[in-house]
């Protein structure tokens, strides 16, 4: 019996010894963020928990890389008070939702002004709700028109020219990929297409009293008239309504679209698996909606917020704000192909041989078009999503007044959806 | 013997319905003598599974119901509030709710009914006793061993123009043929379990019952259809009634293949897009519970529908 309970004793005390170890009060810090495939952001952590001296550990918890069921996996923990998160790479369109909801912890002082200097524009913004900073800019990405040169006359660059040159290549060729699965990419493209023709998904985003559908009624036809007539001509891809990044690019590689907007792992993935064809890719800024009117393209990301929930805030903000360093962002750019949100890194050398396209992609994050900074985004998008698709089926004056709607019931968080 | 009497009480039919009219006497004479104590003493055993059952799935249930009453939106915690029967109204009175039962009645109808005829051939296939049966029973057995998730995978690769080696054509970019594929994996995976349970059931039909309707000059048709399949009709329905309650809820298989495009989301998907995507507790519970209904109308109907074939099952063969 005696032996018994020694091993009883044994066995309930070790995680607790075990939590201890490290020494030196260092603590592990649990990271959640999106699977980088390049192990770019392991690198980083591993070089964090090295120069901390023994204060902290990084260990990186990979989540899904879908940005959809990203979302899902961090908000049931944090809505859980799950003690076990510190540092989240948070989407770009997570701020919003994440500070209003009480799930972050806000930068301030010395440590915001640290975590701001010298960082672009656009991707601060998406840090910032209602005044205050509530994340650490990591990392940014825009989308590019990205096409075949050899099958290219003059580059497109409005939307009806694009669809116009692609719809008169050869049959086999004429697809332009883009992203119109029923998940979150397609919003970015709706978005995209709706900022370009001059008006916007919702306006007094972050005003969770008086938001409301902004979309009026001319700009919005004409931008809905863009993904009609992509859906309805012969540069539709057949699998259009299922198409996700991997897919698109995968059309750019196999020949089959001679246009694709895209983001820049696509020029990776090109130079990694088909080398030969990386002197025939060519790129471009966005297309527009109205000619003369200029385009607004994506703005993607990953910012670093300290969960509210954390036992050791300290030591996250000061992890999250070693990772998003400039040295780190050149090893994130140059290994993984994510662009960075520092504006210096781009002058790095190593840095503008990975993104020989870096001035056009640096001048469109400046341009870009942010999705709206609402604490109901998942709703707006799930909204769009709902009203919108297939792309085949938007009627553009019909779905004028329904996408309104929608998104009035969205963001009341009242309506099904 | 008494205490087989007695078991045979608890799960057996009421005494009204009894199979021959000479043993109902004798066994309504045994229940008036069944003592309290050994009542009571049957109430305790079992009593630690009741309350086993009543915590794992009664009070999710009635949490459940609990929530599906409020505004509940955990991203907005400040504006909880009891507001009655304001989200079942809500939930109705949206079109998607409708298009998506719509979605889930074709696809549990079709993909059922393609089982049990699929199911019932290779059953009667396999009765015949062929060579090797014991492996292919094996071989037949591994799509139902296969993970739904990656059983969707597979079928949505081969139905993806850029993966497949069969065809060229976007199966899940359309409405129909989204449903097709969607149907095709779901009756992939549960048709070898189908075509099991059936097989038992016709196993347990006598060949001298057979024997006797070739005798009687009965052709194939006549002794299939007139002999064979009211001899299996309790399972029959048991395997429909099974398959029916698992379809109705189908989540993995849309999830990954369509993610409700093109007119395919199901009402689980919708549930699950309320929570885990919205983390509106109200509104997904009551989608919740509205799905729940069905399923338990479902079951209850036939239960009711089919209350003389069921009690022929539970007194099982001979």
């Amino acid at each position: 019996m005696r032996k018994v309970r020694a091993v009883l004793a044994a066995v309930v005390a070790a995680p607790l010894v075990a939590g201890c170890g490290g020494g030196g009060g260092g603590v592990t810090l649990h990271w959640y963020v999106g699977q980088e495939s390049s192990g770019s952001y392991r690198e980083a952590a591993q070089r964090c928990t090295d120069s901390s001296n023994g204060r902290y550990r990084i260990a990186m918890e990979a989540l899904p890389s879908n940005a959809d069921a990203q979302r899902q996996l961090v908000v049931r923990r944090l809505a859980a008070r799950d003690r076990t998160v510190d540092l989240i790479g948070m989407d770009v369109i997570w701020t919003a939702e994440f500070a209003e909801a009480g799930w972050l912890r806000p930068w301030v002082g010395a440590r915001g002004a640290q975590v701001s200097a010298g960082v672009l524009a656009g991707p601060l913004a998406t840090a910032r709700y209602r005044g205050r900073l509530w994340a650490a800019p990591f990392t940014s990405n825009s989308q590019l028109l990205w096409y075949r040169k050899s099958r290219t006359a003059t580059v497109p660059t409005t939307w009806d020219q694009l669809i116009t040159a692609a719809a008169a290549l050869p049959s086999g060729q004429q697809v332009v990929a883009v992203q119109g699965a029923r998940y979150e990419g397609y919003t970015v493209w709706v978005n995209s297409l709706l900022a370009s023709a001059g008006t916007e998904l919702v306006v007094d985003a972050d005003r969770p009293d008086r938001a409301r559908a902004g979309l009026a009624a001319g700009p919005t036809r004409q931008a809905l008239g863009v993904i009609r007539r992509l859906a309805t001509s012969p540069a539709a891809d057949r699998g259009l309504s299922v198409a996700t990044e991997l897919d698109t690019r995968q059309a750019m590689l196999s020949g089959a679209a001679s246009y694709s907007l895209n983001y820049p792992a696509v020029y990776a993935a090109v130079r990694a698996e088909q080398p030969g064809l990386v002197d025939d890719l060519g790129w471009a800024r966005y297309p527009a909606v109205v000619g003369g009117r200029p385009s607004r393209p994506p703005l993607g990301g990953v910012n670093l917020g300290v969960s509210a929930y954390s036992p050791h805030p300290e030591q996250a903000f000061d992890a999250a704000a070693c990772l998003r360093s400039e040295a780190n962002q050149e090893l994130g750019a140059t290994r993984g192909s994510l662009p960075p949100t520092i504006a210096a890194v781009y002058d790095d050398p190593a840095v503008a041989r990975q993104f020989p396209f870096g001035r056009l992609l640096r001048e469109s994050i400046a341009a870009a078009a942010p999705r709206p900074a609402t604490p109901a985004y998942a709703d707006v998008s799930l909204a769009v999503q709902q009203v919108l698709h297939p792309p085949a089926s938007v009627d553009p004056a019909r779905d004028v007044p329904r996408l309104r709607r929608t998104i009035d019931d969205a963001l009341a968080s009242k309506a099904l959806l | 013997m008494r205490r087989a009497a007695s078991e045979q009480r608890v799960g057996g039919p009421p005494p009204q319905e009894r199979r021959g009219p000479a043993a109902a006497p004798a066994r309504r004479v045994r229940r008036k003598r069944r003592p309290r104590a050994g009542r009571r003493r049957a109430w305790l055993l079992t009593a630690p599974a009741v309350v086993v059952m009543l915590a794992v799935s009664g009070f999710p249930v009635g949490y459940g119901v609990w929530l599906s009453l409020q505004r509940y939106d955990l991203r907005f915690p400040a504006q909880r509030g009891f507001v009655g029967l304001a989200n079942y109204a809500a939930v109705l009175s949206a079109p998607v709710f409708w298009s998506d039962l719509a979605a889930t009645a074709v696809i549990t109808v079709l993909a059922v009914g393609l089982e049990l005829v699929l199911g019932l051939g290779i059953a009667l296939i396999l009765r015949r006793g062929l060579a090797g049966r014991r492996a292919l029973n094996a071989a037949l057995l591994l799509p139902y061993g296969i993970i739904t998730v990656v059983a969707a995978f597979a079928w949505q690769y081969l139905a993806t123009p850029s993966l497949s080696f069969l065809t060229d054509r976007a199966w899940l970019g359309e409405r129909w043929s989204s449903f097709a594929v969607i149907i095709a994996t779901e009756a992939w995976k549960a048709t070898p379990l189908v075509a099991l349970l059936l097989l038992a059931g016709l196993a347990a039909v006598p060949e001298e019952l057979m024997e006797t309707a070739r005798l009687d000059g009965a052709s194939g048709w006549q002794r299939f259809a007139g002999v064979l399949l009211p001899a299996i009709r309790p399972v029959l329905l048991v395997v429909l009634l099974y398959r029916t309650l698992d379809t109705v809820r189908v989540f993995d298989t849309v999830f990954i293949q369509t993610n409700g495009a093109n007119g395919t989301q199901t009402l689980s998907l919708l549930a699950y897009d309320q929570l885990a995507g919205r983390l509106n507790l109200g509104l997904g519970s009551a989608v919740s519970m509205l799905l729940f209904l069905l399923a338990a109308v479902i079951a209850v109907g036939f239960v009711w529908l089919f209350r003389a074939d069921l009690r022929e099952l539970s007194r099982g063969p001979g």
